[in-house]
């Protein structure tokens, strides 16, 4: 009986935090330990900075510089609020004193291959920069005042989805968040960016988690890792202990190093055992998570004063002498940092923006580091070979053995060939991830996920129709019981006219036809007999 | 056995039970039509949510329901060329017939385009206000019209009563609505349906 009291007394849903075991997944080879070999290096400051500020016509963005403007460090540039996510406004910070030489759209290093506005920036090497504020004491901040302290510093998801922290953190309303975890599982077999961040600077990540916990009171915070990564776990465990003092210490739990191991949802179900519906976010089930980068970024933003202007990003790739982690100030050229690594211009074939599985071409060298963008990969021309020509399904099942979304891609893709909206939907289209699993097991080099992709575009028209047509169909069912209406009244009145007097009827219609006559009979007539001469011309233009 | 049956508690219970029995067999038989009923309704309603609403009239009905109605009678199914070919294919799945192409003689697949009013020759007739099928055409007599875009399903059908010829359709990217206003109005006042 005492022992369950005692369990009672720590809540027996609440403890329910340990690695469960995960459904599919893969396990690539890993190339991470070519760019760990090497400390994280700061980079000198380039010529010139590219510093995206968004989308151009995803949000409202308000420049606060024109060109020929003389900026210093940490000045702000922008400010852009992307309204239809529900995000409130997010700063651009210039990341080094200079010039701004132009505003104009140009390619970034990003997901989204879509070019995005940016200000460039002439440096010129002095870094004099804004005095950053005088670093408050953060556990004595209301929650609000964090939260907006971070949304200041213009801080976003560092891991690759990009929204903003704060609007992130304000998600919950009144009710507090249950679990924050942050997400320190780097399943990508190139990216080490994280991993870095965590051997080197596991306080500051620690101090940055407990910041994070503070703003989104989150009762709990967990910091997930993957079990094959143990210098950084060792590393954590140490500043765990330093930081033995805190209000509420976090939790580390280690998870099975599978991919994708860091997807949001996988990683939520894997740790807490919650499973995130369909249609449904993790602030809806009382789960926050952020990313490591997140993490340390806001620990600089709290406690140093720093705004968000730089990020730890991986170089890797055959085609580079010295792969490594770099601290990139935003707005670098990615040939700049391939410069730093040594490429090897004979060898240098593509480049790949994100990990190795579910990054995306490098659209070009010159492309702009972005707050998102964790590796960049100069991949040699036999790392990645061109994939093989697509066979048949042989419905294997391999696909369905490795997806962690536990969807049943041979039937996805059947439907896809036949462009089956319904049947796509109710085999849980919406629910992939778009890891790219089924891809890397498919014995015959069928392009799933490409195809996927293309599937929820025609899924979103279909659903952009149907929403049409249903409101043509209302427009169209009014205007029948408006004319029906209208022919009603019109019957009745004829109905009430006979039992009147026809003069009086007449007499009020008569002043009522001048009135609306105030063009002048010869001018209607010239006009029509214009026109009937412009549609003769046409007709016969026609018929030639 | 005489006196058993006699008895005027036995003849209560068999009347009982004789008018418990009817009542059950009029409820199926009720329960049995309305089903058929309801499921003739929604193959027409399924029918009619397969097709693209917009109004044209180019498969020869008043409008799609009506064609709809006509479909899950027996009509053919290729005749609606606004739908473009993934309505022929969800139709034919719905109606579990093999996917035939367009039927030639009711038009051909093409972009989704709307109509422009070419203000300037417009002489104000409202010939085309009274074609349009989704009120989506604003104007008085004598005055001029214009065609409210967002609106406009590209029916074709105001083109062709204009005596000036001044609507083109102009191809458009998808429109995008505005909240609808005029539903309360219609819903006091019943289904048309």
């Amino acid at each position: 009986m005492s022992l369950l009291k005692q369990l009672a007394s720590r809540g027996f849903g609440r403890d329910r935090v340990f690695a469960r075991r995960t459904v599919g997944g893969i396990q690539p080879l890993p190339f991470k330990e070519h760019s760990l070999r090497s400390q994280i290096m700061a980079t000198p400051i380039p010529p010139q900075l590219t510093i995206p500020i968004g989308v151009n016509d995803s949000g409202a963005i308000t420049l606060l510089v024109s060109i020929g403007d003389q900026v210093l460090k940490y000045q702000k540039l922008a400010v852009i609020s992307i309204a239809e996510k529900g995000c409130s406004e997010v700063p651009v910070h210039a990341a080094t004193s200079g010039v701004i030489t132009s505003i104009e759209d140009s390619i970034v290093a990003d997901h989204l291959e879509q070019k995005q506005l940016c200000i460039s920036l002439a440096t010129d090497g002095l870094d004099e920069a804004l005095q950053p504020d005088p670093p408050p004491n953060y556990s004595q901040l209301p929650n609000a005042d964090l939260v907006s302290l971070i949304r200041d510093a213009g801080i976003i998801g560092m891991g690759g989805a990009g929204f903003p922290t704060a609007d992130k953190l304000s998600g919950f309303g009144e009710s507090a968040a249950e679990f924050l975890i942050i997400n320190a599982a780097e399943c990508e077999p190139y990216i080490t960016a994280d991993e870095a961040l965590l051997r080197e600077r596991a306080n500051k990540v620690v101090l940055g988690a407990d910041i994070l916990r503070k703003a989104c009171a989150a009762q709990r915070c967990i910091i997930a890792i993957e079990d094959s990564k143990p210098d950084a776990i060792a590393a954590l465990k140490q500043a765990l202990l330093e930081q033995i003092n805190l209000e509420q210490g976090c939790e580390l739990v280690l998870i099975p190093s599978k991919y994708p191991a860091g997807s949001e949802r996988q990683l939520i179900q894997c740790v807490t055992g919650i499973e995130i519906a369909t249609g449904q976010h993790p602030t809806e089930n009382g789960v926050i998570m952020h990313n490591v980068g997140t993490a340390n970024a806001c620990y600089e933003a709290i406690i140093e004063g720093k705004p968000c202007i730089s990020r730890v990003t991986t170089l890797s790739g055959q085609a580079l002498k010295t792969p490594k982690n770099f601290e990139v100030l935003i707005g670098t050229a990615a040939d700049f940092l391939f410069e730093l690594c040594g490429i090897e211009a004979n060898k240098s074939q593509n480049g790949i923006v994100g990990g190795s599985l579910m990054g995306s071409r490098l659209e070009s060298n010159k492309a702009a580091i972005c707050k998102t963008t964790n590796c960049l990969i100069a991949a040699s021309e036999n790392e990645f070979p061109t994939p093989k020509a697509e066979q048949a399904c042989i419905r294997c099942g391999f696909c369905a053995d490795v997806c962690p979304s536990r969807l049943l891609p041979q039937q996805l893709l059947a439907f896809s060939k036949s462009s089956n909206t319904t049947q796509l939907l109710e085999h849980g289209l919406l629910d992939c991830i778009e890891c790219g699993a089924c891809d890397y097991v498919c014995p015959s080099h069928i392009p799933l996920v490409s195809i996927y992709k293309k599937s929820k575009e025609l899924v979103e028209t279909r659903n952009q129709s149907l929403e049409h047509s249903n409101y043509w169909q209302q427009r169209f069912q009014f205007r029948q019981y408006r004319s029906k209406k209208e022919k009603d009244q019109a019957l009745s009145k004829k109905a009430d006219a006979s039992t009147h007097s026809a003069q009086v009827t007449k007499q009020a219609a008569k002043p009522q036809k001048g009135e609306a006559d105030f063009i002048s009979k010869e001018q209607a007539s010239r006009d029509i007999a214009a026109a009937v001469a412009r549609v003769k011309a046409r007709r016969e233009e026609k018929k030639k | 056995m005489l006196p058993l049956i006699s008895h005027w508690l036995t003849q209560l219970i068999i009347g009982a039970s004789l008018l418990l029995l009817t009542t059950f067999v009029l409820l199926e038989i009720s329960r049995y039509l309305r089903l058929q009923l309801s499921a003739q309704k929604s193959l027409v309603d399924r029918i009619n949510r397969a097709l693209p609403q917009t109004q044209c009239g180019q498969c020869g009905h008043p409008g799609c329901l009506p064609y709809a109605r006509s479909i899950s009678l027996g009509e053919a199914s290729n005749k609606c060329p606004p739908g473009g070919r993934e309505t022929i294919l969800e139709l034919a799945e719905l109606l579990n017939e093999p996917v035939r192409e367009l039927d030639p003689a009711h038009g051909q697949f093409r972009n989704f385009s709307v109509a422009v009013v070419r203000e300037d020759e417009c002489i104000g007739c409202t010939k085309c206000i009274q074609a349009c099928p989704v009120d989506a055409i604003l104007g008085g007599p004598k005055l001029m019209h214009t065609v409210i875009a967002s609106e406009c399903t590209g029916c074709d059908l105001c083109v062709e009563p204009c005596p000036v010829d001044c609507i083109d359709m102009v191809s458009h990217i998808a429109p995008s609505h505005s909240t609808a206003f005029y539903i309360d109005e219609r819903s006091s006042s019943g289904s048309l349906l």
